[in-house]
């Protein structure tokens, strides 16, 4: 096939993207402020923070900041809190199963990584163990994170996210509750399988594909609360945060669906089709649901709409087109057809139109608040995970560049960028709305706020030790590998120093899930200083006009 | 019902683009690519060991994709010429790997064609390359006070053999190495294999 033909009208849809980017950008369409930003704010609510997640002092100090910048908010309206307490209160229950599971996959998946990663240093550690040979404990972390961890606190977090977003209690609860039985089921299996070494041996879809049938029958059934509930909407606007949950839940049942189908694919292509899940996986299911949290919590503890709110539709649909074509910029030097390699790389320096989007609104939204993220947990994570959103794709995008690489490529580079989208991003974002989140849910405040620091610097500074030193541990391996005087041990021997600071980043990120694990089970079994008020729910102080 | 409508009819139309240019349209042009006369399907014993290949996870830290002479020195190292997709014609699932933590095996047969040392290495790959970090499978062997007949023995470095007793490979251990052995695809191509 003509390489032209395809490359051509790729060249020009983007090209005319950025037309429409630019000449949106110049006319002002993207102005200050528009209606469908304030959808997620009661009557005169703009101006009033919400932050459960930190203490009462830290609330007041929060609120009081954001007076002087924005002027104290008008009284509000007690009818349409009422009517929030009502939502939050119809998605507790499901909330709540779908973010416990998640933390308890978060520790099994911590624990499966930490060995892995000791093993790549200490390779006859626990040798005799077939099931935690590397090639499995590996396979088991990916998949214990991926789709226990970040899949679940996604589902969890959408589901809470829905009601607010739409105005009306959640739909259909059962069918998200059987969704999540089914999922875990799929997952415990899946799991079980992996360690008895039963793999399907395509990256990110090792689980055998008749247990993977749970996973999409357990997809399916936890997106017919989001139609039941769409269909029961009260507000006129569809808020950004719900097209990105709504797309994300659509999408990711039917990239499984179309890896798993047996017995379609064949040699190369099944190649390719690999790297078309392995990326949309992340660019259509994990990346579109923490950016729904992002959009939703950053200007709701703020109390201020977004900045550009078209701006963060047009990320929307830009991100939609560019991220889905980029996986094939994993087999660049590979023996695929080189107009896919050639287009693969085009979309991914595309990819840099949605991402500057998403980073002009974000610093316009937080500027002048930046002092805020002393006050509140919330903001400190999603603050964080949002600038490392921004760090991942321009890296992504600069390492999708042929001379990069050639050189980053086949290293543990590629590991530590994985790890800058899958845990700094999204797994960063994910923590700081469980802060928001949880409080709401359990009715009760987060019994000790010292633990969530901890968490916070623990988690921090264990991904910054991993991921730098692999980036500088991969970089060095992949120019080791194409120094042909050089022997390949080299490039071996030079990782290790960096593997061993990974394990020490790995052990730090672990230690932090721990704390995090613990004050949550501490929060549920209502241990600790007894700290929750009434008026936290709906009518905190922050709210307390009456 | 306007904006879920363009919602989600956007989202299949997103999704659609991606799926035509990276699933389909390979698809369609790879699907009449026929195997090299240089290339033999595997035996049995070579598709056991495939699987084991799997089960071990060896993909993670081994490719199977030797790059171009003109981009890295992977022909210098012996790993092999530029593969092309006619070379994979009997590999279900594909095993290109994305890692190098080891070397790529896409030709180890020819570079590596000892019975012995690969099972040795597989045993113990600290035996016979110092500083490897390449786990060793012990549960793929047997150490017996006495081989039976039929037995392989595993030769090994005196420091790196059991003090009482010799190795002996397993049924796992055999198919995976009778796999390893069949990794060649030295033999040349012509231009319409070389293909896409």
């Amino acid at each position: 096939m003509n390489p032209v033909v395809i490359l051509l009208p790729a060249f020009l849809i983007a090209l005319v993207a950025l037309a429409v980017f630019i000449w949106s950008m110049h006319r002002g369409v993207f102005g200050h402020d528009s209606a469908g930003a304030r959808v997620i704010f009661t009557a005169h609510e703009v101006g009033h923070t919400e932050e459960p997640a930190a203490p009462s002092a830290s609330r007041a100090a929060l609120q009081s900041l954001v007076n002087a910048t924005t002027g104290p908010g008008e009284p509000l309206d007690d009818d349409e809190l009422l009517r929030r307490v009502h939502a939050d209160r119809s998605s507790a229950t499901v909330t709540f199963v779908f973010l416990s599971c998640a933390i308890g996959w978060l520790i099994l998946g911590s624990f499966a990584g930490l060995t892995a990663s000791i093993k790549l240093h200490y390779p006859d550690w626990l040798a005799g163990y077939e099931w935690l040979t590397f090639g499995r404990i590996r396979t088991i972390h990916l998949n214990a994170v991926s789709y226990g961890w970040a899949s679940m606190a996604a589902f969890g977090l959408a589901m809470w996210m829905l009601p607010r977003l739409l105005k009306t209690p959640l739909q259909g609860r059962r069918f998200a509750l059987l969704g999540a039985v089914l999922w875990n089921a799929g997952l415990i299996a899946g799991i079980g399988s992996l360690a008895a070494g039963m793999a399907g041996g395509l990256e990110w879809l090792e689980i055998p594909w008749q247990v993977g049938l749970l996973l999409v029958a357990g997809g399916a059934l936890i997106g017919i609360p989001l139609l039941l509930t769409l269909a029961r909407r009260t507000v006129d606007h569809l808020y950004v945060s719900v097209w990105y949950v709504s797309a994300a839940l659509f999408w990711f049942p039917i990239l499984y669906f179309v890896a798993k189908v047996p017995g379609v694919h064949f040699g190369v292509e099944q190649a390719t089709m690999n790297w078309w899940y392995g990326h949309n996986v992340l660019g259509y299911f994990f990346t579109p649901l923490a950016q729904a949290s992002i959009y939703y919590f950053l200007p709701k503890v703020l109390g201020r709409p977004i900045q550009s709110y078209g701006l963060s539709l047009l990320g929307f649909w830009t991100q939609a087109f560019f991220y889905g074509q980029v996986g094939g910029h994993h087999l660049i030097g590979g023996p695929v057809p080189t107009w896919l390699v050639t287009l693969s790389i085009v979309q991914s320096i595309m990819m840099i139109v949605p991402v500057v989007a998403f980073a002009t609104n974000y610093a316009a939204t937080l500027k002048g608040y930046w002092g805020t993220l002393l006050y509140s947990p919330t903001l400190r994570f999603i603050a964080l995970g949002s600038i490392m959103y921004v760090l991942v794709s321009l890296q992504g995008s600069v390492e999708a560049l042929r001379s990069v690489n050639t050189v980053t490529h086949f290293t543990h580079f590629t590991i530590a960028h994985a790890h800058l989208g899958m845990y700094a991003f999204v797994t960063i974002t994910f923590f700081g709305s469980i802060y928001f989140v949880m409080p709401r849910v359990v009715e009760r405040e987060w019994p000790y706020p010292r633990l969530i620091t901890a968490h916070f610097w623990l988690v921090v500074i264990g991904m910054l030790v991993y991921i730098v030193a692999l980036c500088i541990g991969g970089w060095l391996q992949g120019l080791a590998m194409l120094d042909a005087a050089r022997p390949f041990m080299d490039s071996v021997k030079v990782t290790i120093p960096w593997l061993e600071a990974r394990s020490v980043g790995g052990a730090l990120m672990t230690a932090g899930h721990l704390v995090f694990a613990a004050h949550f089970l501490a929060m549920v079994a209502a241990l600790g200083p007894e700290r929750s008020r009434p008026a936290l729910f709906g009518l905190g102080p922050e709210m307390d006009h009456a | 019902m306007r904006s879920e409508t363009s919602l989600f009819g956007g989202a299949l139309a997103m999704i659609a683009a991606a799926t035509a240019v990276l699933v389909v349209l390979p698809y369609v042009q790879l699907h009449d690519v026929k195997p090299p006369a240089g290339l033999h399907p595997y035996t049995s014993a070579q598709l056991r060991g495939r699987q084991e290949y799997i089960r071990q996870g060896c993909t993670y830290c081994h490719s199977q994709q030797p790059r171009d002479r003109a981009q890295a020195p992977d022909f210098q190292r012996g790993w092999g010429r530029a593969s092309v997709a006619a070379d994979y014609f009997y590999d279900s699932p594909h095993l290109l790997g994305t890692m190098r933590t080891g070397p790529d095996l896409f030709n180890i047969g020819a570079r590596q064609p000892s019975l012995d040392w690969n099972l040795g290495h597989l045993y113990q790959p600290r035996a016979f390359v110092p500083g490897s970090i390449m786990p060793s499978f012990p549960y793929l062997f047997e150490v017996k006070i006495k081989p039976e007949p039929g037995d392989r023995v595993v030769t090994l470095p005196p420091s790196f053999a059991p003090k009482h007793g010799v190795v002996v490979a397993g049924p796992a251990a055999l198919d995976l190495v009778s796999y390893l052995l069949s990794l060649d695809h030295t033999y040349p191509l012509t231009v319409s294999e070389t293909g896409p």
